[in-house]
């Protein structure tokens, strides 16, 4: 199980440098729509989710994934208010630095302290809200 | 040509990469909730999550050896916005319960209209903030 955790991280990790998601500025350019838009990254999502959308059609038909005990497919369904706000946060941050967790991890591999300093505030991120979940029950 | 084959090519992969962890684990590649799961003290998939991201490293770091001018970027923020930025995706995503890979690779692929509110959602917030800085900036 560890080593298929490995395996997709090292394919994850070289689809996005690729892809050029891990350059703040080409996404940034990607969001700019009003501005120069750069379009190129519509093939990135366009690429993996064509690629999931057939592989998932198959693999929906399995009853046990290869190695594990079963499919933990996502269950909810409801379209509340944590999702909308949780998604609005994470796209103003995301145009604000250019950067999403994924590529934030693997910026760390230029050993630019400014990586770090992202990566590291992001788990700061993490933490504060497992802080305010549990602290107000959300 | 280029500027549009390598996004295919990389979007492909992170497809493949997603759909070897619901094909082997059963698992939804979504990474803001594998980072999440490092934090959790509770977490039984710990060292799934921290294999996940020594691969990203790994991925990553076999890039830079071997075609070093893909990150020929460089990080211009400062570090204080980097730290801002870093906080609010931090705790966005969790809120959220996911971000680009979760909510946008996979949960569009599966066709959950919960992940496509998500996606419109942090890419209009995204186009917004992008728009708006340069206005003030």
């Amino acid at each position: 199980m560890n080593l298929t955790f490995l395996v997709s991280g090292i394919l994850f990790g070289i689809g996005l440098v690729m892809s050029g998601m891990t350059n703040p500025q080409k996404v940034i350019g990607f969001l700019d729509v009003f501005g120069s838009w750069d379009y190129a990254l519509v093939f990135v999502m366009g690429g993996a989710v064509f690629f999931n959308l057939v592989s998932f059609k198959f693999i929906k038909k399995l009853n046990r994934p290869k190695l594990g005990s079963s499919f933990s497919w996502p269950t909810k369904k409801d379209i509340d208010k944590n999702l909308i706000i949780g998604s609005a946060l994470f796209g103003i941050g995301w145009g604000i630095s250019g950067i999403c967790p994924g590529p934030g991890i693997v910026n760390l591999v230029t050993l630019d302290l400014k990586a770090l300093v992202f990566v590291v505030f992001l788990f700061i991120g993490i933490y504060i809200f497992k802080m305010v979940k549990s602290a107000f029950n959300l | 040509m280029n500027n549009i084959l390598y996004p295919l090519a990389g979007g492909l992969l992170i497809g493949l990469a997603s759909t070897v962890l619901m094909l082997f684990a059963g698992k939804i590649a979504g990474i803001s909730g594998i980072l999440a799961k490092i934090l959790d003290p509770l977490s039984i998939n710990k060292s799934m999550s921290i294999f996940f991201v020594l691969g990203l490293l790994l991925g990553g770091t076999f890039m830079k050896v071997f075609f070093s001018s893909f990150f020929s970027y460089g990080l211009d923020s400062s570090y204080v916005r980097l730290a801002i930025a870093g906080i609010i995706v931090g705790f966005g995503t969790q809120l959220g319960s996911g971000c680009t890979s979760g909510h946008g690779v996979c949960g569009l692929a599966r066709l959950s209209v919960r992940s496509l509110v998500a996606t419109l959602t942090f890419i209009s917030f995204g186009i917004l903030t992008v728009y708006c800085l340069k206005v003030l900036l």
